[in-house]
């Protein structure tokens, strides 16, 4: 790993300055022009996030910034490795199709200013760059302004409507988040009182494994799992959701939730591989399985499609958790090189696609019949048959049906299971079984014949569709790629570990 | 006891205080409050911190004071937009019967 900057270092800094310069153009320029604004970075935000790929691809190398040329401890990195670029450029593509999605939910009237379209397109911005930041960031209080950040980005995209409905979910959301950061923040300063350092890198190298080092992570963990909804601190996920517009459900469910579990990783594999703690991971596990059963089951019983979709996110969560027991063991070396590490990475990465074209998708069917109640969905298969054909293409990713990147994610994961501990796999199936269940309730309803004739409120114009399908079908497409850990995902990994192991 | 070590277990107390508020209360209000009151204890544990940095014959180390104005901006941040959210809510509410907090799924 570089101690200095290091070229193409300034890419991760332009991901997150692009979109908070945005943000502020948007509240210069006011309300009409924040649309344009935003519909006009998006292409260069993809740009840069592919460059960022390319570049560490190419370099297979860190990219690495010091902002002000100031070393840590005192000074702070940005580093673009593997990890992140992946998550750069899922990013990025999510942005984009989300942005084509909304011109016309969320177009701005030719005079009068309107308040959702404008908070709408500068908050997606702001949502932006806070996951940019976070996926970039090498110092753990940077990482905390940064998941704060992100916070007040998401929260106002779920009360958009102002109904009181959707603000109670918004405060909840709040809540829960708060109380996550805050306990991320203790465990931060106590890493600092310790260890005099908040870098990742230099903080790898300085750890022990002594009671502060486990106070500040566990401290720090609990606080993400309370931002990531893992089971039992779900709650406030669903209607959340499930009240947002359809356009900003994508982003929280796909990617928002996916930052704390990005730094979990990052705390537990980057920070700590010397001193792997394979108790503690299966507690992870165990709630990961939980919140597999558990979120899928209430699922199963829901009489709204969007609240199904969100409970679906609670299990799909699960899933990313299972990671630790598999990815954390003592004898195996690196845990980065492990078929769960690179499971987990890729299942974060499908869910985040197909999740977002299943809320698009419920989104259009809700537009066109006013209602998203999954009991009056019969008929909506033949008026919007490329949307319906956009949510099964998702639901295959969540059951885990090859070919779809969900598939290549469970596979892995149970290609980690084969190694040991076979009960994971147990849950891995009936997780997949259950999600079955529920994908195919709603595509059984779409499919049936109505018993009056359909009348959509609106059509919705094939573009709008089309953006669901091609969504969808980059959670197809990450079903290709092949069932072996990956190279680019290991750029940039710790190399103190590697001395310590092998 | 050193001054650091009494500073210390205050700002557990806060924090523990916090705590305990926020898990128990189930009024919005309460619970904002009550993150802040962790929030006092985390920075308050941040001053701890750079002191006991000082041990090198320094009068304090100064990044950890430098973190708590970042941390203290983020927090009232946090806190407006918590306040603000519940006067919006309490607003609609009036229209409509109270504790819909409570009455959430």
């Amino acid at each position: 790993m570089p101690d200095t900057a290091t070229a193409g270092g300034f890419l991760p800094v332009l991901a997150i300055v692009l979109p908070v310069a945005g943000v502020l153009l948007s509240l210069a320029l006011g309300g009409r022009q924040a649309e344009r604004v935003a519909l006009a970075l998006m292409p260069i935000g993809l740009a840069v996030a592919v460059a960022i790929a390319v570049g560490v691809w190419r370099t297979h190398n860190v990219l690495q910034y010091l902002v002000g040329s100031w070393d840590p401890p005192l000074g702070v990195a940005f580093r673009a490795d593997g990890l992140s670029a992946a998550m750069l450029v899922a990013t990025a593509l999510l942005v984009c199709g989300i942005g084509l999605f909304a011109r016309d939910q969320f177009s701005s009237p030719e005079r009068l200013e309107a308040r959702a379209p404008f908070v709408f397109w500068t908050l997606l911005l702001a949502v932006w760059g806070a996951l940019n930041a976070v996926f970039v960031g090498g110092d753990l209080f940077n990482l905390y302004v940064a998941l704060e950040l992100l916070t007040f980005a998401a929260v106002p995209l779920v009360s958009l409507d102002g109904r009181a409905e959707t603000m109670a979910a918004a405060l909840r959301y709040l809540l829960f988040a708060l109380f996550g950061s805050i306990l991320y923040l203790l465990g931060a300063v106590l890493f600092y009182g310790a260890y005099g350092t908040l870098d990742i890198v230099l903080l790898s190298g300085r750890i022990r494994a002594e009671p502060t080092a486990w106070a500040a992570i566990s401290l720090m963990t609990a606080g993400l799992l309370a931002k990531a909804a893992l089971y039992p601190f779900h709650l406030w996920l669903p209607p959340a959701h499930a009240g947002a517009p359809a356009a900003a459900s994508a982003i929280l469910s796909g990617l928002v939730v996916k930052a704390p579990f990005f730094l979990v990783i990052r705390l537990w594999f980057d920070i700590m591989p010397r001193m792997p703690q394979p108790a503690a991971a299966q507690v992870l596990g165990v709630l990961g399985a939980a919140a597999i059963v558990v979120g899928s089951i209430v699922a199963l019983r829901q009489a709204r499609l969007k609240l199904l979709i969100a409970y679906s996110t609670v299990a799909q969560i699960g899933y990313l958790f299972l990671v630790f027991p598999l990815a954390v063991k003592p004898e195996t070396g690196h845990p980065w090189g492990t078929f769960a590490w690179t499971g987990g990475v890729l299942q974060a990465l499908s869910h985040a696609f197909a999740k977002a074209a299943m809320f698009m998708a419920a989104g259009l069917i809700a537009e066109a019949l006013g209602h998203d109640r999954i009991a009056g969905l019969a008929g909506i298969g033949r008026a919007l048959p490329i949307t319906v054909f956009a949510f099964g293409l998702g639901g295959l990713s969540l059951m885990g049906l090859p070919p779809s990147g969900g598939f290549s994610a469970k596979a892995m994961l149970l290609a980690a299971v084969a190694e040991g501990q076979w009960w994971w796999a147990v849950i891995v199936l009936i997780g997949g079984l259950l999600a079955g269940g529920y994908v195919f309730l709603v595509l059984v309803k779409t499919l049936a014949d109505p018993i009056e004739p359909l009348r959509l409120s609106t059509t919705i114009p094939p573009s709008r569709q089309a953006v669901v399908v091609a969504l969808a079908l980059c959670a197809l497409l990450l079903g290709f790629v092949p069932l072996r850990p990956s190279e680019l995902l290991q750029i940039g990994r710790p190399d103190i570990a590697l001395a310590g192991f092998r | 006891m050193s001054g650091a070590t009494v500073y210390g277990l205050c700002s557990a107390a806060l924090v523990g205080l916090g705590l305990f508020g926020l898990i128990v209360h189930p009024e919005p209000l309460r619970k904002i409050l009550a993150f802040n009151l962790i929030g006092g204890g985390v920075f308050l544990l941040f001053g701890v911190v750079a002191r006991k940095g000082a041990a090198a014959g320094f009068g304090g180390d100064p990044v950890p004071q430098a973190l708590v104005i970042t941390g203290l901006v983020v927090a009232f941040a946090a806190t407006a937009l918590a306040v603000g959210l519940l006067l919006r809510l309490s607003q609609e509410a009036d229209v409509q019967p109270r504790s819909r907090m409570d009455s959430q799924p």
